[in-house]
């Protein structure tokens, strides 16, 4: 992965910057010794590797403030960083660079049932957000795989979705107000515990910049009074283009199920083999769940399978139990752990427009065996944000790179029907060389001048997102 | 008046254009904002027609200068909806015509539902528009999941013109409810009234729509039948003791609605009319506060509480006494004691926002000084 030649003029300096920053900082938020560093030189983007100059991590948001200040004044770049979950490199760093993680700042600073709000510190992790308030009947909806690890400055970072996004929406659409501090260490607050913006909406701006226009240390979400419960159904079919036309049913008929997962046969297989869930022998699988109170689940389902039924599945099973329902999902949610066992694998994050996936899908196919590699489609198919697994051996001397070769031309099909290259992880290292497949120069041009407005210097995770040569004149300015 | 019939025209205008000009959409919101200083019009209304519909994928596809009206019948078509339920202002601003979908984005127009299904920003998931220098420039696209770049689609939603004339939208839509219902609780004040909307909007019934006025506290819920009769149970049930009525007819319903949305009930009086975005336990305090200050308001809440409209006599500017509000207050009619019809900023929000219009209309043409 090319990544810009580290400043020279940085790295001589880095014992006098670490001095500046001990005097803002508690001598162990400072980390400068390369066994140390270590632990930042990747995220989970495993792949690409490189040890940063110095970590940082700040406890409130003053020493945020203060650590951007002494970088902006000494011309550092700084990598902002959560959990380190990023699937797209987002918190990859550079040599020259500072780290900043947020991971100690992982308090709740307030909780507001009556207005149905919560505000957080930014390092605290998505899953623990709905755990302070769930003894309470509420939920913080958008629910990233990752969920457990992630923290909610990187999913405002990276506007991460989930699987229930067809009905709560994605980060973006759960994000009330931030704050933010701006490279120069200004401190800024953009909404707040009301809805929608009094001027341009900068909050919608931020949310998705991966990092690059401001480091969040506190965060305002949306929660909401949890369902009363939730069903899943599994329907299986011999086609994968019917699975595709089944999906179009449901959403045409007007029921909006809670999550619509797809599952072709090599994932089917492999998580089966893997985690015994009883899924049958089918080239399609898709489980759909509703939510509701009792008397709710069974209209919608009955509808639902009123509706697959028409498509002539080989098999309809619906959950009668707890113990059925999460046998259903025990299989998805096993199938990335289960294709690891057996490969080493590349997961692509493309969305395209539903009406699509059974050509994508047969596309996907041949590209495969165009490359000779192996690849499981598993995907939230309401929204048609597909996760294709292209199957490879890191061992096997330039595998990696056909992989990577692969992945770019399933990408550009996704663009080419009307999607989009990352419709959840985000563009980071990984696809920011393809910006250009699905943008237009004017239209990066356009995001450019917003990065310029909001940190003049580049300093802020600026080899990420865009193709580097698009941006190298402004990074040398 | 210009009218551009192509993105093509309209970016030849605007590269070639000196002197600043006045967006116009359908004329029906001519009056929010502040003053533009602006001796042309550039009319949308050129640029129309639905480019793709498909209900399978409940996405939508629009010309920015096509009448809401027509894209609502489209969609009532194929039985689907914009989900944010935009709200018409020719009842409140005196103003006719057909307002556009590119002047609901412009301005960020939702409506009721806001509290469920998000505002007009959350449903948009495309823009291709033309800057100030005649650039024509996309982002989002299609689908309603992308995280490809920033989020300039969030950005021009609510921009008011002032970054670019906006000349394609995409939106996701939703199914048209098959059922409604509005439980309506009897002779609360507004404090007890806006209490009893937390609740319900605070219990697991999606409630989408929660409001008070006129000592009627009103509740909306919509889905399939079966759900709608079983949590309308669920609804009167948390509200047992209260004094309950309760519509089911949807044609009603939409009527009741409409009206809540529209805020019809000040479209007569002659006063100014303000519109606060607030946190919704904050909507009651703010009705003491001027109550107090010997200030005659009248109000209608919706969103929970969240969005107040003040019916308060003109030559008062309310914000002299609001000062301390967390949220945003705009003049939507009336002279308002000469304040301005835009929210105020701070000072770092303000360099941010000019910032940003410089990168996009340098030369300081379009819709200048609307939003201050």
């Amino acid at each position: 992965m090319e990544m810009p030649i580290p400043s020279a003029a940085v790295l001589s300096k880095k014992s006098h910057i670490v001095r500046r920053l001990n005097k803002v900082l508690p001598a162990e938020s400072v980390i400068s010794e390369e066994h140390e560093t270590r632990a930042y030189e990747c995220d989970a983007l495993t792949a690409y590797r490189c040890l940063p100059m110095i970590a940082v991590l700040p406890e409130t948001t003053k020493q945020v403030s203060d650590i951007l200040r002494i970088c902006h004044e000494e011309g550092v770049p700084v990598v902002p960083r959560g959990s380190g979950t990023s699937l797209a490199g987002g918190a990859m760093p550079t040599a020259d660079c500072v780290i900043l993680g947020v991971a100690k700042l992982n308090n709740v600073l307030e909780t507001d049932y009556d207005n149905r709000l919560i505000r957080v510190q930014s390092g605290r992790t998505n899953l623990s957000v709905s755990g302070a308030v769930e003894e309470d009947g509420f939920f913080y909806a958008p629910d990233p795989s990752s969920q457990l690890a992630c923290a909610i400055a990187g999913n405002i970072g990276m506007n991460s979705g989930g699987a229930h996004c067809l009905k709560y929406g994605v980060t973006t659409n759960n994000l009330m107000g931030v704050t933010m501090v701006m490279m120069d260490g200004e401190i800024v607050e953009i909404g707040g515990n009301h809805l929608d913006s009094a001027g341009l909406d900068l909050l919608g701006l931020i949310c998705g910049s991966e990092g690059q226009l401001g480091v969040v240390t506190e965060a305002t979400l949306r929660i909401l009074s949890k369902p009363v419960g939730a069903r899943p159904v599994l329907i299986a079919f011999d086609k994968n283009e019917v699975a595709g036309a089944c999906v179009a049913d449901i959403i045409k008929a007007g029921v909006l199920p809670v999550a619509m997962e797809f599952m072709d046969r090599l994932c089917i297989e492999t998580s089966e083999n893997f985690a015994n869930a009883g899924y049958p022998d089918a080239e399609a699988l898709l489980i759909v769940e509703v939510e509701g109170s009792e008397p709710e689940i069974q209209e919608q389902l009955e509808k639902i399978i009123a509706i697959a039924e028409k498509h002539n599945p080989i098999e309809l099973r619906e959950s009668k139990s707890e113990e059925e329902s999460a046998k259903i999902w025990l299989g998805r949610k096993s199938a990335f752990g289960a294709i690891g066992q057996i490969s080493d694998y590349m997961c692509l994050d493309g969305t395209i427009p539903v009406s699509e996936l059974p050509y994508v899908l047969r596309r996907i196919g041949e590209i495969g065996n165009e490359y000779g590699l192996k690849v499981g489609n598993v995907f939230h198919a309401g929204d048609g944000n597909m996760h294709p697994l292209i199957l490879f051996d890191a061992n096997k001397p330039g595998d990696l790179e056909l992989c990577e070769q692969m992945g770019a031309e399933i990408l550009r099909l996704c663009v080419e029907v009307g999607g989009c290259l990352t419709g959840e992880h985000g563009v980071g290292v990984e696809k920011r060389d393809l910006m250009f497949d699905q943008y237009s120069h004017q239209d990066i041009e356009a995001q450019l001048n917003i990065k310029d407005v909001f940190d003049p210097k580049w300093l802020l995770n600026g080899a990420k997102v865009f193709p580097l040569i698009s941006t190298e004149n402004r990074r040398a300015a | 008046m210009i009218a551009p019939t192509t993105e093509a025209e309209l970016s030849e205008f605007l590269s070639d254009a000196s002197e600043p000009v006045r967006i116009v959409g359908g004329g029906t919101r001519l009056e929010l904002g502040n003053s533009i200083q602006a001796k042309k019009s550039l009319a949308t209304s050129g640029l129309s027609g639905i480019t793709l519909l498909e209900p399978a994928a409940l996405t939508l596809v629009v010309q920015s200068g096509t009448p809401l009206k027509d894209v609502q019948k489209a969609l009532n078509e194929v039985n689907q909806q914009l989900p944010f339920e935009p709200m018409d202002h020719c009842d409140l601003l005196g103003s006719e015509g057909d307002s556009t979908i590119g002047g609901v984005v412009a301005c960020n127009i939702s409506g009721s539902r806001r509290i469920q299904t998000g505002a007009c920003r959350d449903s948009l998931i495309g823009v291709r528009f033309v800057d100030g220098m005649g650039t024509v420039i996309k982002n989002g696209g299609r689908v309603m999941k992308n995280v490809t770049g920033y989020d300039l689609v969030k950005l021009m939603a609510g921009s008011y013109g002032t970054l670019g004339v906006m000349t394609e939208l995409s939106f996701k839509l939703l199914p048209k409810p098959e059922a409604s219902a509005s439980i309506i609780l009897h002779g609360l004040n507004d404090e007890h009234g806006i209490s009893a909307l937390c609740k319900a909007l605070g219990s697991p019934n999606d409630v989408n729509g929660a409001a008070h006025l006129n000592d009627e506290t009103l509740i909306r819920i919509e889905g399939f039948s079966g759900s709608v009769a079983y949590r309308t149970e669920a609804l009167k049930k948390l509200f047992s003791g209260y004094e309950i009525s309760v519509e089911t007819n949807t044609n009603k319903n939409n009527k009741l609605w409409n009206s809540i949305g529209n805020v019809s009930v000040f479209s007569k009086t002659k006063t100014s009319i303000w519109r606060l975005s607030v946190k919704p336990t904050s909507g009651p305090k703010i009705m003491e506060t001027l109550l107090k200050s010997g200030i005659k308001a009248e109000a209608q809440y919706d969103w929970g509480g969240g969005l107040v409209y003040l019916s308060v006599p003109d030559n008062i500017n309310i914000r002299n006494h609001l000062s301390d509000i967390q949220g945003h207050i705009t003049l939507l009619r009336g002279n308002g004691g000469g304040a301005e019809a835009m929210p105020i900023q701070s000072k770092l929000i303000k360099g941010i926002e000019e910032g940003l219009r410089k990168k996009f209309d340098p030369r300081n043409i379009l819709n200048v000084g609307i939003m201050g």
